[in-house]
């Protein structure tokens, strides 16, 4: 079982590495989206404070969105897909693989630079952690949901805004909670009971959405 | 053995566009006598409130319009899981017919929503935790909807559609959970009607208001359903003798 | 022993065919044929068991394909008239890859030799982009060689591919056969495979 697992990721990976614009660019979207707002709102420190977990997560949201495309359009397009579809295992496993390495270039690039981002918001190092660590337990929903979408819309005309469509109203509750926990941080209450939820969604959807991506990716193929 | 047979017989379409022709102007009927019923309770019966004065009457439209626009996502839900499990042509129908009702709930709920708000709290919008997550599932009526009609084969779109429906029915006890989260911790204003006691005849007025709604989603839908099932059977046998003999009734009446 | 039986395929509003069926004993090999649309590419989607049949079934062994699944999944190899290999890896990588993906054992010098046969000696660690179309088939084709799995499913295998190439890949077909294994395939060529039966089923 860990196998195959093990044997996407590989791939996955050493095919990311060989084409690291595509992270790149994804990261730099980020950085600068989120730069963007304070140019919007005004420099005030308090102001900025206030904003700054729900311009990271939005922001993190829509580089995240960026990426996910792209998820299984790839391997559609030279057959591969095919041939995943027909390794002797659950077509979820596979899924699986693909999902954790695609958090690995899209989530936690995100969740390595975000403190450096918060610190342009004027956030205490105790809401840095947490900020760091939201985006650590919630972009792997986030990947595990997306694929769903990516899955639904594979080799659709204007798949890319459709698969947003799609899936950034699923991202809502990772998006109140993630922020929740920076912005509970920052008011004094304390994030854990956020991040807790945060984990137990994260957790449910790698359970639950590899296989309903694996469902859609059959649909798509037939 | 005959029950299963009666039921196949039943979901298949040849037998059941004739059967939902006939129904939908009962369900018609029914729609303007309990529509009628319930706006004279509404507007005339129940009294004023010494509250919210007249503006409150806009919930004899709003609350029906919410019930049904989470009802008519559930009922999608079920046809889409039918169709899953069964591979029955029926439901991917079903749920293609009741999607656009379901929006329009959706749509009519978060505009009477906002006519309401205006008197109660000053604001045409507010971020309560009902109003918010009935925007969210208007999103998700709207993204079912563009998901279907941008895959061009009926069966992959009826199945798509299908997972989409059952994803997003596992997800809506999550959202309205952490929106409800979310409103408590940010002290938005919440409506409530459960405090004021509610008049036996402002009950009445909702609940005819609610059977309104009721019969006019079905009959929407049935007649929905009956051009969908034409549209897509039209190389089959019955839908050529039915599409014929529309056709006779209207050269003879010309 | 691969078996069809009434399979029939509808693929948006028109019914390809039904009412078909075939026996498919070990060394043999089944040759589809039938003009573009006929359902032939249809017809190998349901053999892999990516096209669920409107009605009838499949069996590999004896046993319906749906209910084995993985098992079934085991014993298929399949080429379709896409390469399925990555542009950004090497020959060598894509076949190290597609083995590791499809739980097969596949040592690097074996891997090596199935490129030297496909005649990419000396390209082994050339990304697939720099190489030619003809060269980039032969990368796919490269996964046959050391292949020991009983089925073969083959779609349009022959296209692209210079004379002594296509003999080439006849000879690769009939020491399958002759192993005992059996293939299933599409082409519009004609092609003499040397060993084994061969049946024709003809579509439309």
């Amino acid at each position: 079982m860990f196998k195959i697992i093990l044997a996407v990721i590989g791939r996955d990976l050493k095919l990311a590495m060989r084409r690291q614009a595509d992270i790149v660019s994804a990261l730099f979207f980020f950085i600068i989206v989120v730069s963007l707002f304070p140019l919007g709102v005004g420099p005030e420190p308090d102001l900025l404070r206030k904003l700054a977990p729900g311009v990271l997560w939005v922001a993190a949201l829509l580089a995240t969105m960026l990426s996910l495309p792209r998820l299984f359009a790839d391997d559609h397009r030279d057959g591969t897909l095919e041939q995943l579809a027909l390794a002797p295992y659950p077509l979820g496993l596979v899924v699986t693989g693909k999902v954790i390495a695609h958090w690995l270039v899209s989530g936690l690039p995100l969740a390595l630079i975000a403190p450096v981002l918060g610190i342009q918001f004027d956030l205490s190092a105790e809401a840095l952690v947490v900020l760091t660590g939201s985006i650590l337990l919630g972009t792997p929903a986030l990947s595990g949901i997306g694929a769903i979408g990516a899955a639904l819309t594979l080799g659709l005309r204007g798949g890319g805004v459709l698969l947003s469509l799609l899936v950034l109203p699923l991202y809502i509750p990772v998006l109140i909670f993630g922020a929740g926990a920076v912005d509970a941080t920052v008011s004094g209450l304390g994030g854990e009971g956020h991040l807790s939820l945060l984990a137990a969604l994260t957790f449910a959807s790698l359970g639950f959405a590899p296989w309903a991506s694996a469902a859609a990716l059959k649909i798509a193929l037939e | 053995m005959t029950d299963r047979f009666n039921l196949y017989r039943f979901a298949s379409p040849a037998t059941f566009y004739p059967l939902a022709g006939r129904m939908i102007p009962w369900f018609v009927v029914a729609a303007v006598i309990f529509g009628a019923a319930g706006l004279w309770f509404g507007m005339l019966v129940a009294p004023t409130d010494f509250q919210q004065g007249e503006g409150y009457r806009i919930i004899f439209i709003h609350v029906p319009a919410s019930w049904m626009s989470m009802f008519i996502y559930l009922v999608m839900a079920f046809w889409a899981a039918i169709g899953l499990a069964f591979n029955t042509r029926l439901s991917g129908m079903m749920t293609q017919a009741l999607a656009p009702t379901g929006a329009l709930m959706a749509f009519l709920s978060l505009w009477t929503g906002a006519l309401w708000g205006k008197p109660m709290w000053g604001a045409w919008w507010v971020w309560d935790a009902r109003l918010t997550s009935e925007l969210i599932l208007l999103f998700l009526y709207i993204g079912y909807l563009a998901l279907t009609a941008a895959i061009d084969d009926t069966r992959r779109a009826d199945k798509a559609g299908a997972l989409l429906l059952l994803v997003g029915v596992v997800n809506i006890p999550i959202i309205y959970f952490s929106v409800k989260w979310w409103n408590t911790l940010h002290q938005g204003s919440s409506v409530n009607f459960a405090k004021s006691s509610m008049a036996v005849t402002m009950l009445w007025g909702m609940l005819l208001m609610a059977l309104c709604f009721w019969m006019y989603s079905i009959a929407v839908a049935l007649a929905r359903v009956r051009t969908i099932m034409l549209e897509r059977e039209r190389n089959t046998d019955w839908a050529r003798a039915e599409l014929a003999g529309e056709k006779a009734v209207g050269e003879q009446s010309s | 022993m691969l078996e069809a039986d009434n399979l029939e395929c509808v693929r948006g509003e028109r019914r390809l065919f039904a009412g078909l069926g075939f026996r498919l004993a070990a060394g043999e090999l089944l040759h589809l044929q039938g003009r573009n649309g006929a359902g032939k590419t249809s017809l190998l989607r349901m053999l892999l068991g990516l096209l669920p049949p409107e009605a009838g079934e499949i069996r590999w062994q004896g046993e319906a394909i749906r209910k084995l699944a993985e098992d079934y999944r085991a014993d298929l190899c399949y080429l379709g008239h896409l390469n399925a290999i990555k542009e950004e890896l090497t020959p060598l990588e894509n076949l190290l890859a597609a083995a590791r993906l499809a739980d097969e054992d596949l040592p690097e010098d074996d891997a090596l030799d199935a490129l030297e046969q496909v005649g990419l000696a000396g390209r082994e660690d050339l990304a697939c982009k720099y190489l030619s179309q003809g060269q980039k088939r032969r990368v796919a084709l490269a996964r046959l060689v050391k292949e020991r799995r009983p089925l073969w499913i083959l779609d349009e295998p022959f296209v692209a591919l210079d004379v002594a190439a296509v003999d080439w890949l006849a000879g690769l077909i009939s020491g399958h056969l002759q192993r005992g294994g059996l293939a299933v395939m599409t082409t519009h060529q004609p092609v003499s495979i040397a060993a084994g039966a061969v049946r024709e089923l003809r579509l439309g």
